[in-house]
């Protein structure tokens, strides 16, 4: 293993004056690149026209059996999270960045070879399976090396990486529809070109994260930062096995709150453009309503830095309360803008619910480390991100069906997502009092000095 | 932390940030003028 022993943990340990602000970019190099996975959509359409080329064909594939590639990449984000988590932590984040950045582009690269030999099932495998396992390795790789940089803003840390996920999609868009435009022919639709190309960029894109980033020397701190004397009663200074994180409520509370605001939140995201039609017919056009989803972005990759930027100030759980009370209020007014036919209501409680939804998943690994210790946070937020798995099926189908079970009633369809509304906040009570529950750790679960376990993972 | 250091660290950080800043910046600055069709 002489060849990749530059991945190693110990040779990524940072030298005197390497400055800690070198971090947040590698990490951004990452999430930029897995942040795509927004973005998949844009290829629905040409890949319903490989054969047919100007209209679907027969023999072409359909939008319903394309829509399982973005939900098999989500089930294996949190699954690899979960599983390959412990391994991302101990192994340290480059090598784990360099696995992401191999799958990632790997993934593409199959992908391509399966739109050549028109295969769904290779693209399922490539984007679905290994693309779904570089998302989850990629996602928690920089998590704790961050936090370990920035235990003076742990919440700020961690957000400017996660926004990176939130703002992939942003630069995925536009270069997949101009790469698209550009292979284009009257015979032929340039998709595989487009993943051929996305693979290579994304690769050397990620291979520069794997490359600049480092972890802290054991016992370093930044200057000037006073690490406070005493554990306060939120935030522990104790370390808490991965695996016996799960077995403390404090985890499954946490993994509650963040299914309920992940639920909520992506209920909305996904029907936003038709709800907003249908709410407002003939005030809302079609082309607004695509503004109104790019503007929803925006604000989720924002509230992605500000609210756990913010979350450093107020506490982590406090942040989470405001998520709560404050969407609960939100989620209740849509049905009121829409009754009063208010747009600029309707747009702001949108754009506020979605920025705490992009905060509901910056926020949490800060909530995480002031809970369960530094040590293995990046392992329990990858069990952690099944909560993320469960909720892209809750959500949708809350949606869905609730509507489809008011306009089948009579419901006007104007009215038919005031229900959905409702049970959204409905969950964020529910959200509220598992937050309200979440008390710090018991004295059982903390790591030992002596514990044989340590030997496994370096201390930085 | 000498002054060939500080200029050694302040490249390598303009570098890294632009790296990543620019392509975000223009997406964002896409997806703003996007953004812009709701208040047309």
């Amino acid at each position: 293993m002489g060849f990749f022993s530059f991945l190693d943990r110990e040779h990524t340990v940072a030298k005197p004056g390497y400055s800690r602000w070198l971090v947040p970019p590698a990490a951004l190099c990452v999430h930029l690149c897995i942040g795509q996975a927004y973005a998949l959509s844009v290829f629905n359409l040409p890949m319903t026209k490989l054969l047919g080329i100007t209209a679907s064909g027969p023999g072409d594939w359909k939008l319903t059996e394309l829509g399982w590639i973005f939900s098999l990449a989500m089930l294996f984000l949190g699954g690899s999270a979960a599983v390959f988590g412990r391994w991302v932590e101990e192994g340290g984040p480059r090598r784990a960045m360099f696995t992401a950045g191999c799958l990632w582009a790997g993934g593409f690269f199959l992908s391509a070879f399966g739109v050549y030999i028109h295969n769904l099932w290779l693209i399922y495998l490539g984007y679905g399976v290994i693309g779904g396992c570089a998302l989850g390795i990629g996602y928690i790789s920089p998590v704790s090396t961050l936090i370990k940089w920035f235990p003076d803003r742990p919440g700020m840390a961690t957000g400017m990486a996660i926004m990176g996920f939130g703002g992939g999609a942003f630069i995925a868009s536009p270069l997949s529809v101009w790469l698209m435009g550009k292979f284009n022919t009257p015979t032929h639709v340039g998709v595989m070109e487009t993943f051929m190309i996305m693979g290579a960029i994304y690769f050397c894109f990620m291979m520069v994260g794997a490359a600049i980033v480092r972890v802290p020397a054991p016992g370093w701190k930044p200057e000037g930062y006073v690490a406070p004397a005493a554990a306060t009663k939120l935030i522990s200074k104790n370390d808490v096995y991965v695996y016996d994180a799960v077995k403390t409520p404090q985890f499954w509370l946490i993994w509650w709150v963040l299914c309920l605001n992940v639920t909520a939140g992506i209920g909305v995201l996904g029907q936003a453009s038709a709800m907003s039609q249908e709410m407002f017919p003939g005030v809302i056009t079609p082309i607004a309503a695509s503004g109104l989803v790019g503007l929803m972005s925006l604000f989720n990759m924002g509230g992605r830095f500000c609210w756990a930027s913010v979350s450093d100030f107020i506490g982590r759980k406090n942040t989470y309360f405001v998520f709560m009370v404050l969407g609960f209020i939100l989620y209740v007014t849509v049905p009121h803008a829409g009754s009063i036919g208010s747009v600029a209501l309707f747009v702001f409680c949108f754009c506020i619910i979605i920025s705490m939804y992009g905060g509901g998943f910056s926020t949490v690994p800060a909530y995480l480390k002031d809970m369960f210790g530094v040590r293995y946070v990046g392992a329990i937020h990858g069990l952690l991100l099944t909560a993320w798995s469960a909720a892209g099926i809750f959500g949708p189908v809350i949606v869905n069906y609730l509507r489809e079970y008011n306009i089948t009633h009579g419901v006007p369809k104007a009215q038919a997502y005031n229900n959905t509304m409702y049970i959204m906040a409905g969950l964020l009570v529910i959200g509220f009092i598992c937050n309200f529950f979440v008390k710090a750790v018991a004295d059982r679960y903390h790591m030992k000095a002596n514990d044989p376990r340590l030997a496994g993972t370096a201390k930085a | 932390m000498s002054n060939q250091t500080e200029a050694s660290n302040g490249l390598k950080l303009f570098l890294a940030w632009s790296f990543v800043g620019i392509p975000l910046v223009l997406g964002v600055y896409n997806t703003l003028l996007n953004a812009m069709k709701l208040f047309h």
